[in-house]
């Protein structure tokens, strides 16, 4: 069991934006199954780890294999759905076109859409209770209605990993009841989950391991394991603790660049 | 004189089609104009569907100096050295867009807003220097006149004549335009709406939006002497912002640019009849006059329907 690679591995990840460091020597082992919740304060690089994971964010330091393979291999075995706010919401396509660009990675250049594909997004559609809404273009649906419809479409690429950001912003109750049950039944049958999240008071329900960040790995652990006040006081009070390392750290190598990026 | 000549049906529906010589004559300009109507639609949808309304009006500005320069050296309208003209001076443009942008302090906009009216400038003057070349006027390569798109030269082939060039180049670009779109429109679909996906399931995004862009400038080029390098803009603006009131497919819109061709075509011809105007201008009148009705009554988020929504 223990020779199979991990789904997601990233060692010692170094991520920055215009020299501003947003994530640091990250360590990460996540086995196959899990359903991870990735918890932090605004700004804590949550977002970023799952971007650089998607090779749409290059590291300046440290790697990230997925499945044993280098992100740009391996991208293709993982459902991403992007942040709500990301998306075009006045681009022309109806909700039954979102769900069977699912079904693109398993076309190849040339192939056709299929009765087989075309049953599949209505089998997803259902399962997230939006069959109805087939025909609807995707900007006349509601937060949660279009939160739905991006988990249909992830679930029909029959990936292995999934990473989601926020999935559960802006979004109605039976909505997030509705994925939380999805995911569920997704880590049941095999499936490894990496979920952005924001709301403290429901992450330990709702995943079986968290990763605490903020800028560092705080701890990456089962949850009953990592959600105790020590290590979420850590996470959430830690910026000044971050800053405050930063600042003695420049204090024994004065350069003018390192200043001026704690100046911001 | 009056603003508005009178409107007499006789002037502006029959007389055109009155002899067979002037059928013949109007019938390769309607012909051209529906081509290139639908080639830009075609073209176009995918355009606006990626949020670059504005660069293929910077693109088909930033591509003139090319073409003089590719039409003062050869001496010849062809297709072939006027498109690698205007791929050079395109590709040249976005680098010192690119150099500007990341070398200097000038914001990226500043730098496109610059670069293309330089270029833009640069291309009127080598035009406007090169006044004494009949073939090279600049009222026509911006403006276009399709009027005169029967005078252009006849292709011929081991001494037997096959007719108009401009308008064979035209039908041979639009045919390449519909087998593309047909052919990568899952490619173009999803790179369009979410590169992330598409890049993740190993489609050349990059590539995919670099074809985008050549075909841009082929369509430009192949349809500079009917409609020049401003009204091209309209031509590719507007069919699918007209259908994107009315549908809310990409499928679709792509299709409303046929019916819309046609309209925008015959309405402008005889619109210009009567108003003896630039037919080409005509045209994007016409388009703006289908625009607004549209806009205002159009069931997919129409003014009308927002209100009634609201």
């Amino acid at each position: 069991m223990n020779s199979l690679p991990y789904p997601i591995q990233v060692h010692d990840l170094t991520v920055s934006y215009q020299r501003k460091p947003v994530l640091y020597g990250v360590d990460l082992e996540i086995e196959a199954g899990s359903l991870v919740g990735v918890i932090g304060p605004n700004g804590a690089g949550k977002s970023t780890l799952i971007k650089t994971i998607m090779n749409m964010v290059r590291p300046n330091g440290g790697f990230v294999k997925i499945l044993g393979k280098s992100p740009k291999a391996g991208t293709k075995h993982i459902g991403y759905v992007p942040q709500r706010e990301s998306v075009d919401w006045e681009f022309p396509v109806t909700v039954m076109d979102v769900v069977l660009m699912g079904r693109y990675g398993h076309l190849g250049w040339f192939g056709r859409i299929s009765k087989a594909d075309k049953k599949m997004a209505h089998e997803c559609l259902e399962k997230v209770d939006m069959l109805s809404y087939a025909n609807r273009q995707i900007g006349n649906l509601s937060g949660g209605q279009q939160q739905r419809v991006f988990l249909a479409r992830a679930l029909a690429q029959e990936s292995s990993i999934y990473l989601m950001d926020e999935p559960f912003v802006g979004v109605d109750a039976v909505t997030e009841k509705t994925i939380v049950s999805i995911l569920k039944s997704m880590q049941q049958s095999g499936k490894t989950l990496v979920i952005v999240h924001h709301d403290l008071a429901t992450a330990k329900n709702y995943f079986d391991h968290l990763l605490l960040l903020n800028m560092r790995k705080i701890a990456y652990g089962p949850t009953p394991k990592v959600f105790t006040e020590e290590l979420l006081q850590k996470t959430y009070g830690g910026r000044l603790t971050v800053f405050s390392e930063m600042a003695s750290q420049a204090a024994k190598q004065p350069e003018i660049e390192t200043a001026k990026t704690i100046g911001e | 004189m009056p603003l508005i000549p009178d409107f007499t049906i006789n002037q502006v529906f029959t007389q055109p089609w009155s002899t067979t010589q002037l059928i013949t004559w109007n019938l390769q300009i309607i012909l051209m104009g529906l081509l290139v109507c639908w080639t830009c639609g075609l073209v176009g949808s995918f355009i606006v569907i990626r949020r670059m309304a504005l660069m293929g009006d910077a693109i088909s500005h930033g591509i003139l100096p090319g073409l003089a320069i590719a039409f003062i050296t050869v001496g010849s309208l062809g297709i072939g050295t006027m498109f690698i003209g205007a791929c050079l001076a395109g590709l040249t443009c976005n680098f010192c867009i690119e150099w500007l942008h990341t070398n200097t302090k000038i914001r990226e906009d500043a730098a496109m807003g610059l670069v293309f009216t330089s270029f833009f400038a640069l291309g009127v003057t080598l035009i406007s220097g090169n006044a004494g070349n009949i073939d090279l006027d600049p009222g026509c390569i911006l403006y276009g006149e399709l009027g005169l798109i029967p005078l252009a030269e006849k292709v011929e082939i081991n001494g037997t004549l096959f007719g108009n060039r401009a308008i064979w180049t035209m039908g041979v670009v639009f045919i390449c335009v519909v087998t593309g779109a047909i052919v990568f429109y899952r490619q173009l679909l999803i790179s369009s709406f979410d590169s992330t996906l598409a890049k993740s399931i190993g489609m050349p995004v990059k590539v995919i939006h670099l074809g985008l862009m050549l075909t841009l400038a082929l369509a430009t080029v192949a349809s500079l002497e009917a409609v020049g390098v401003i009204l091209v803009v309209a031509m590719f603006v507007f069919p699918s912002v007209t259908a994107s009131f009315f549908f809310n497919r990409l499928s679709f819109i792509l299709l409303s640019s046929f019916p819309l061709g046609i309209l925008y075509t015959l309405g402008g011809f005889h619109l210009a009849h009567w108003l003896d105007c630039s037919i080409a201008g005509a045209i994007a009148v016409t388009a703006t006059l289908l625009f607004i009705p549209a806009c205002l009554l159009g069931p997919n988020g129409g003014v009308c329907s927002r209100f009634m929504h609201r």
